[in-house]
C-alpha cells in the first residue's frame, strides 16, 4: 500500500470513530526493549504485536495524537508533491499555534521527531517513504563506480573527502565494483587516515565510516554490497560498551527500528576490532580509559541481550572488559605509529579472518 | 557656690532635651513621616489600654488635619474612663511617669515614655503645647494646655479652664507638630487598619489629611478578659530591674523580699537562692552593694524554680483574629491558631497566627506580613525580628505557594502573626521588632506551620479544581488543529469533523473532568 493511501486510512478511521461518538485513537507498536525480541531464524531484532492506544481524548495523549496527524498531514503533501525534504523542514512546516490558546502544537524539533518516528511504526514505512530524508549520512571510497541521478561517480576520485553517503541510496546502480571485502569504521578520523594511506587501492576493499551509530543510507548501502556482491562486511569500532553496541544495531537492527530490521539489518556483519584479544596482543593496556558507571552499567544491559547471550565469544568480550575495567579507542593503535593501522593491523586482522561471533 | 548650682542646672536643662535628641531613634522619631506615626500610636495605644483597664468598649477618633508646609495637627479622642485632673500634667508632659513601668502585666503601652514623648516632640518642632481634654465620669470636663519644662522635666500649666464636652468620659489630646504624610505599609493608615484587626472589640473612626475618612467598626460587643497583674519571675528579671527593685521594696529582708516581691518564691526558694548567692537572709534589700546583687542574680541563675503562671496572658482568640482579619482583608480562605502559653526566659508568652489566602490579593508579590505585639502593629524593622525569621525558615512550598531559599513565600497571602506577652522581647525600644528568641521562634513556626497545613489543604483543593476544569479546556484547545488536519489528509468538511468532536466533549464534559479523558476499552500507557 502506498503512503497517500496508508495515511488516508489512518486519518478516515479517525473520523468513523468520531461519527461513532467513539474516542478516537491510533495504535501504536510499543518500541521498548521488552516488546521486542530476538529471531534466530533471521538473526535480526523483531517487535511483538504488542501496541499502544493513542487517544484524542485522554490528557495524557491529546498532545502527542495531534502531533502525528500534523507530520501525517505534512508527508502526505509532501509525498503528493514528490519532493524529500529533512526533518527540520518538516518541523518548522508544520509548527503552529493552536487557536485562541498560547500553546505551541511543537516546542522543539525534539517533538515533531517524536512524532516522524511513531508514525513510521504505525505505518510501518520508512521515513525516506514519507517524504523526509535523514540527516547527512556516511563517508566511502573504493574501486567502486556507480551512477545516481544521472551522474556518474567513481569513488576512487574524489580526493580527500570521498563520496558523501546519501540517506536514500535505493536508485543507485553499482556500474563496476572491485572490491573484496568493505570495512566499516564508527570514526570518520580512521576513515580519513585509511583513506589518506590509499588502503582500498592497496588491499582493493571498500572503506566507509560514518559518525557513531550507523544511519539508514550506510546500512542500506552495505546491504546492498553485502547482498548483491556478495562482499564480507568487517566492523572496526572502539573497544567499549557503545562501540560493540554501534556493532550491534548494525547487525541486528535496533529496539526503535525493529519494526523495519528486515530492511535495515547487515546480518552478514563481521565484527574484526577492536577485541580485547587486540588489547593484549597489540598492548593497548596502556592507552586505556577508565571505566564511568554508566559504562558498566551499559555492559551489564549488552550482556544480557537475547543475540549476545547465546554467544560464548561475545561473553569473554564482555566478561574481559568488566575485568579491565576499562575502554579503548579504535586511535590508541597510532600509539606505535601513525600508520601502524593501515600497514600492520587491519592487513594482520584480515589474513587471520579472526572474528568475534 | 552659686556658678556651681546654675551650671548644674543648666546641666540637667541639656539633658532633657538631649535625652530625647540622642534618643530619637529609639523612641520612634527618626524622621517626620515616622514621627506622625508615632505620635498616633503611643496616643491610640493608651486608649486603648485605658478602655480595656476600665472595662469600655473603645470608640476611637483620629483625625490628621495637614496645617501647611510639614506642619500636622493630631486630634485623638476616645470614650476612656479620662484622667482624674491632678494626674494629667504628669502623663502627658513628664518623661518616665507612669504606671506601667513596674507592672507584670500584659500591656500595650509599656515604659510610660510613649505619650510624653509625642508632648515633647511636637513641642520642640512648632513650640505648641499639648492641648488635653479630659472627661471622668460624673466630673465636668478639663481642658488645659501642657509643656514640659526641659530643664526641671516637670509639667507646665499654661491654660486650664471647665469645658462642656458632650460625653460621658474620655480624652482627647490635640498636637501641633512637624511630619510628613505618606501612604504604604508603614503609614498611619496600615497602623490603624491593623489595629483594627487585633482590636475586634474596637470602633475606630479614622480621617486622613485628604480628608477621607474610614470607618472601622468592631465585630465584637465582648470586651477581651482582662489580663492579670503577676509579680515578676526571678528568672525573668535582669539586674537593672532588680536593682530598683531592692530600693523601692517595703521588704526589710532578703527572704521577705524575694518572697514577696517575685512570683513562684516560697520560703525554701528563697533560702536556697540567697545560699546560691552567699547572702545572708536576714539582709537587708536596700544595704545590697553591686558586687551583692551581681551574686544574687547568679544565685537565682543557680536555683531551679517552677515556670511562672500562665493565665495572665490573654491572647486575642482564634475566632476574633480572623474576624479581625476578615475584616480588612478581602480573602477567600481564612484560618488561625492559637497556641498554649510558653515561657521564655521566665516570662509568659502566647503565639497566635492567622492566614488570608486569594481574593483580592495580589498572587505575583511576596505574601503581606502583619506583625502584633500585644495587641499593636509593628510596621518596622521587619527583616530583623522573629516573625520575619520564622517565617522564611517555614517551608510554604507544602503549602502550595513559591518560596525561594531564605526568603518570604510568593503568593496572595497575607500572614498575621500576634505574640502576647507580660513583657514582649523587642529589638529596640521603639518596639519595632521581636527579638530572635529560640522559644519564640519555635512557637511562631509552630503556630505557622498548623495554618500552613490547612492552607496547604484548601490551596491543593483549589488547584485540584482548577485542573479539573484544564482537562476539558486542553481538549478544546486541540479540537479546531485536529479537525483541520482531518479535514487536509481526507478532504472530508472541517466544520462537521469538528461538530463530531464538539458534541462528543459536551457528552462527556462531567466525566472529563474527574477522570484523565475517555476510555477507550484498552487504554494503556505509553
Amino acid at each position: 500500500m502506498d503512503t497517500k493511501k496508508k495515511i488516508e486510512e489512518l486519518a478516515k478511521n479517525i473520523i468513523e470513530q468520531l461519527v461513532q461518538q467513539q474516542n478516537p485513537s491510533m495504535t501504536v507498536p510499543i518500541r521498548s526493549l521488552s516488546n521486542v525480541y530476538f529471531d534466530k531464524k533471521s538473526q535480526t531484532l523483531q517487535i511483538h504485536e504488542n501496541a499502544s492506544t493513542r487517544s484524542f481524548y485522554n490528557v495524557n495523549h491529546v498532545r502527542k495524537f495531534v502531533q502525528t496527524l500534523a507530520v501525517a498531514a505534512g508527508s502526505k503533501k509532501l509525498v503528493e508533491r514528490d519532493i524529500t525534504v529533512s526533518i527540520r523542514d518538516l518541523y518548522y512546516n508544520i509548527k503552529r499555534t493552536l487557536p485562541n490558546t498560547k500553546i505551541d502544537l511543537l516546542d522543539s524539533q525534539t517533538e515533531s521527531d517524536k512524532a516522524i518516528e511513531d508514525l513510521e511504526a504505525i505505518t510501518g514505512l520508512p521515513r525516506e517513504r514519507l517524504g523526509l530524508i535523514a540527516d547527512a549520512s556516511g563517508t566511502v571510497s573504493g574501486k567502486v563506480v556507480i551512477e545516481d541521478s544521472g551522474d556518474t561517480i567513481d569513488w576512487s576520485k574524489l580526493g580527500s573527502g570521498g563520496w558523501a553517503i546519501p540517506s536514500d541510496v535505493e536508485n543507485i546502480t553499482f556500474k563496476s565494483v572491485k572490491a573484496k571485502y568493505v570495512i566499516y569504521m564508527e570514526k570518520q578520523a580512521v576513515w580519513h587516515r585509511l583513506h589518506q594511506d590509499r588502503y582500498w587501492d592497496k588491499h582493493n576493499c571498500i572503506i566507509m565510516a560514518s559518525k557513531g551509530q550507523a544511519p539508514r543510507g550506510v546500512r542500506r548501502l552495505l546491504i546492498r554490497l553485502s547482498e548483491e556482491f556478495k562482499l564480507p562486511i568487517y566492523v572496526l569500532t572502539d573497544f567499549d560498551p557503545w562501540g560493540f553496541y554501534i556493532y550491534s544495531v548494525l547487525k541486528y537492527g535496533s529496539i526503535n527500528l525493529a519494526t523495519q530490521s528486515d530492511t535495515l539489518a547487515v546480518t552478514g556483519a563481521q565484527f574484526l576490532g577492536i577485541t580485547a584479544d587486540d588489547i593484549e596482543h597489540y598492548g593497548l593496556k596502556k592507552h586505556f580509559i577508565k571505566f564511568k558507571d554508566v559504562d558498566m552499567q551499559r555492559i551489564g544491559q549488552l550482556e544480557n541481550y537475547d543475540w549476545f547471550k547465546a554467544s560464548k565469544a561475545w561473553q569473554r568480550q564482555f566478561k574481559l572488559m568488566r575485568s579491565y575495567k576499562a575502554k579503548a579507542e579504535i586511535q590508541s593503535l597510532s600509539n606505535r605509529d601513525i600508520q601502524f593501522i593501515t600497514n600492520t593491523y587491519l592487513p594482520e586482522k584480515i589474513k587471520k579472518q579472526q572474528f568475534v561471533e | 557656690m552659686g556658678i556651681a548650682d546654675e551650671l548644674a542646672k543648666q546641666q540637667r536643662a541639656v539633658s532633657i532635651a538631649e535625652f530625647f535628641e540622642r534618643n530619637r531613634h529609639l523612641l520612634g522619631f527618626d524622621n517626620k513621616k515616622k514621627a506622625l506615626l508615632t505620635v498616633v500610636k503611643e496616643a491610640v495605644d493608651n486608649s486603648l489600654d485605658a478602655c480595656e483597664e476600665a472595662k469600655i468598649l473603645p470608640q476611637i477618633t483620629v483625625e490628621l488635619i495637614h496645617m501647611g508646609e510639614d506642619r500636622y495637627r493630631v486630634i485623638i479622642e476616645d470614650n476612656g474612663p479620662g484622667i482624674v485632673q491632678e494626674h494629667i500634667g504628669r502623663v502627658f508632659a513628664k518623661l518616665l511617669y507612669g504606671s506601667k513601668f513596674h507592672s507584670q502585666r500584659q500591656q500595650r503601652g509599656q515604659q510610660g515614655i510613649g505619650i510624653s514623648a509625642a508632648c515633647l516632640y511636637a513641642q520642640l518642632t512648632t513650640g505648641r503645647p499639648a492641648k488635653i481634654t479630659s472627661k471622668v465620669e460624673g466630673k465636668k470636663a478639663r481642658y488645659c494646655e501642657l509643656r514640659l519644662d526641659t530643664k526641671t522635666n516637670e509639667p507646665q500649666l499654661l491654660a486650664e479652664r471647665e469645658v462642656d464636652w458632650d460625653c460621658e468620659h474620655g480624652v482627647r489630646i490635640e498636637l501641633d507638630l512637624e511630619a510628613q504624610y505618606q501612604g504604604g505599609s508603614q503609614s498611619v493608615d496600615a497602623y490603624i487598619k491593623q489595629t483594627a484587626i487585633v482590636n475586634p472589640h474596637a470602633t475606630i473612626i479614622y480621617t486622613n489629611p485628604k480628608a477621607e475618612q474610614l470607618i472601622l467598626t468592631r465585630v465584637t460587643q465582648e470586651l477581651p478578659p482582662q489580663a492579670k497583674e503577676i509579680k515578676p519571675h526571678p528568672h525573668g528579671i535582669e539586674i537593672g530591674v532588680m536593682q530598683k527593685m531592692l530600693e523601692n521594696t517595703e521588704h526589710t529582708t532578703m527572704q521577705q523580699f524575694l518572697m514577696n516581691d517575685f512570683c513562684r518564691v516560697g520560703a525554701g526558694t528563697a533560702k536556697e537562692i540567697l545560699s546560691n548567692a552567699l547572702i545572708q537572709v536576714k539582709a537587708q534589700p536596700k544595704s545590697l552593694r553591686a558586687q551583692d546583687i551581681e551574686q544574687l542574680m547568679k544565685g537565682i541563675a543557680k536555683t531551679k524554680i517552677i515556670a511562672p503562671p500562665t493565665d495572665c496572658i490573654v491572647p486575642i482568640g482564634e475566632e476574633l483574629l480572623e474576624a479581625g482579619l476578615q475584616k480588612e482583608v478581602t480573602a477567600e480562605f481564612y484560618c488561625s491558631k492559637t497556641r498554649t502559653p510558653e515561657i521564655y526566659h521566665g516570662i509568659p508568652f502566647v503565639v497566635e497566627v492567622a492566614l488570608a489566602y486569594g481574593g483580592t490579593q495580589r498572587g505575583d508579590n511576596a505574601v503581606n506580613v502583619l506583625r502584633f505585639a500585644n495587641k499593636v502593629p509593628l510596621l518596622y524593622q521587619m527583616r530583623s525580628g522573629a516573625v520575619y525569621k520564622s517565617i522564611v525558615e517555614t517551608g510554604w512550598r507544602t503549602y502550595g505557594l513559591n518560596q525561594s531559599t531564605n526568603q518570604l513565600p510568593v503568593g496572595p497571602l497575607t500572614i498575621a502573626v500576634h505574640l502576647a506577652s507580660v513583657w514582649p522581647p523587642f529589638t529596640s525600644e521603639a518596639k519595632e521588632a521581636l527579638a530572635n528568641y529560640p522559644q519564640i521562634i519555635k512557637e511562631i513556626k509552630l503556630a505557622l506551620q498548623e495554618c500552613g497545613r490547612k492552607l496547604g489543604r484548601y490551596v491543593n483543593k483549589k488547584k485540584k479544581a482548577r485542573a479539573e476544569q484544564e482537562r476539558v479546556s486542553v481538549f478544546e484547545a486541540y479540537t479546531p488543529v485536529c479537525a483541520e488536519l482531518l479535514s487536509e489528509i481526507t478532504g472530508e468538511s472541517k466544520v462537521r469533523i469538528e461538530q463530531h468532536m464538539t458534541q462528543m466533549l459536551v457528552k462527556n464534559k462531567e466525566f472529563i473532568m474527574k477522570n484523565k479523558g475517555i476510555p477507550d476499552g484498552h487504554e494503556k500507557e505509553n
